[in-house]
């Protein structure tokens, strides 16, 4: 929680670099994100996909530090640019450090420009969050998320790309 | 030749009942990948699956070998996993408290190699000399011991009290409550449970979870 201030502020900051840097480059467009990375508590991100209706979550988690991770985002930002158009929104969950937003994350996300949402979880205590992700979660990433209308399926493993896509279509097969 | 025979005059009768839970745990572990797919490893309460494997300076090193300990802080962890590093000195903490209590650090990488070459056991080595580990660093070269326990990331414990008979699983989980800062820890899971244990005590945290590096299992 304490943390909350300090990102507030770094993200002004950050947001305010980006819109500048954006507009320089004479590619302002409505939808380009101004934020880069978000810090959300994993509350904010139940709730997202709680709210969400019939939109199909894909969340992953996962961190900079950890490689087999970071060998998989790119699967993740081919399957939301192929699946966008099917109510498919796909969110990277960092579980990095909080303090390192500005140090690591932004920059390694900046970096790798990929289309799916960022959040930074802005939760200190594992062992009070991993649960409410999962209960058969270990708390070992990568680990991904598939959520929709109250419907539910974790897989704490890492993928392929077409492992990944025959995951979402089976877990959207479930689909009333 | 004195040595091994000596040794296995003084463990046998429950040297011989560990290996033999340590075989029945290891014939049902067979070569799954994915977490789901695992077997699910030890409660607590359970008896601790018995090994014996190749410590740093080329000993073989076992439960067996802490008969004399009142229980092992039994930690899976690794050279490359960033978690683990977060962890290293606190682990190298725990050992130089809590050793001296008879409830020493036992250090063990289940790490494929050729998934993860930084954590081949010559890294291992490099590792412990450098870090001057206190305590040994095993090798679980087939993975085997890591299944049987239902380790799953690294840094995963596994605290150990020892009974006349065996020793008995009694928390799984985190050392702290706080990877990243530690100096900002709320809750010593680890030492909290050794101090009820000391205590005569039943542990009340007796698992938590964490954030790690997945094993990397053989492909």
């Amino acid at each position: 929680m304490r943390f909350v201030p300090r990102i507030n502020s770094a993200l002004l900051i950050m947001g305010c670099l980006v819109v500048h840097t954006i507009s320089l480059a004479g590619q302002v467009s409505a939808s380009a994100s101004t934020v880069l990375v978000t810090p959300q508590t994993l509350d904010e991100v139940m709730g997202r996909l709680a709210a969400g209706g019939d939109t199909t979550y894909v969340v992953n988690f996962w961190a900079t530090w950890c490689k087999p991770c970071v060998a998989e985002l790119p699967h993740f930002d081919k399957l939301y640019r192929e699946q966008r158009d099917s109510g498919v929104v796909v969110l990277l969950v960092s579980v990095d450090d909080p303090k390192e937003l500005t140090k690591k994350v932004a920059p390694f996300v900046r970096r790798k420009a990929y289309l799916p949402q960022v959040v930074l979880l802005n939760e200190s205590k594992p062992h009070e969050w991993i649960d409410r992700v999962d209960p058969t979660w270990s708390g070992a990433i990568p680990a991904t998320l598939f959520f929709r209308n109250g419907r539910r399926l974790f897989r704490e493993t890492e993928f392929t790309f077409e492992e990944l896509r025959h995951e979402l279509k089976e877990f959207m097969k479930g689909s009333p | 030749m004195r040595s091994p025979s000596r040794l296995r005059g003084s463990i046998a009768p429950s040297s011989m009942r560990m290996m033999l839970a340590f075989l029945a745990a290891s014939v049902i572990s067979m070569v799954p990948v994915t977490a789901a797919d695992l077997p699910d490893g030890v409660k607590p309460g359970d008896i601790a699956p018995n090994f014996i494997l190749n410590n740093v300076d080329g000993k073989r090193v076992g439960l067996a070998s802490y008969l004399d300990a009142k229980g092992v802080i039994l930690v899976f962890t690794c050279n490359h996993c960033p978690y683990s590093v977060k962890y290293e000195d606190r682990i190298i903490a725990l050992h130089k408290a809590f050793g001296p209590k008879g409830f020493p650090v036992l250090a063990i990488n289940p790490n494929d190699t050729v998934v993860s070459p930084e954590d081949s056991f010559a890294k291992m080595q490099e590792r412990a000399q450098e870090k001057s580990f206190p305590f040994p660093y095993l090798f679980d070269a087939d993975q085997n011991v890591a299944k049987a326990y239902g380790a799953r990331r690294t840094p995963h414990v596994f605290l150990l009290k020892r009974t006349p008979k065996h020793f008995i699983v009694e928390y799984i989980g985190a050392i702290d409550d706080n990877p990243n800062d530690a100096n900002a820890v709320d809750e010593k899971f680890v030492e909290k449970a050794i101090a009820e244990l000391v205590d005569g005590k039943p542990v009340t945290t007796q698992t938590t979870k964490a954030i790690g590096c997945t094993i990397k299992w053989k492909k």
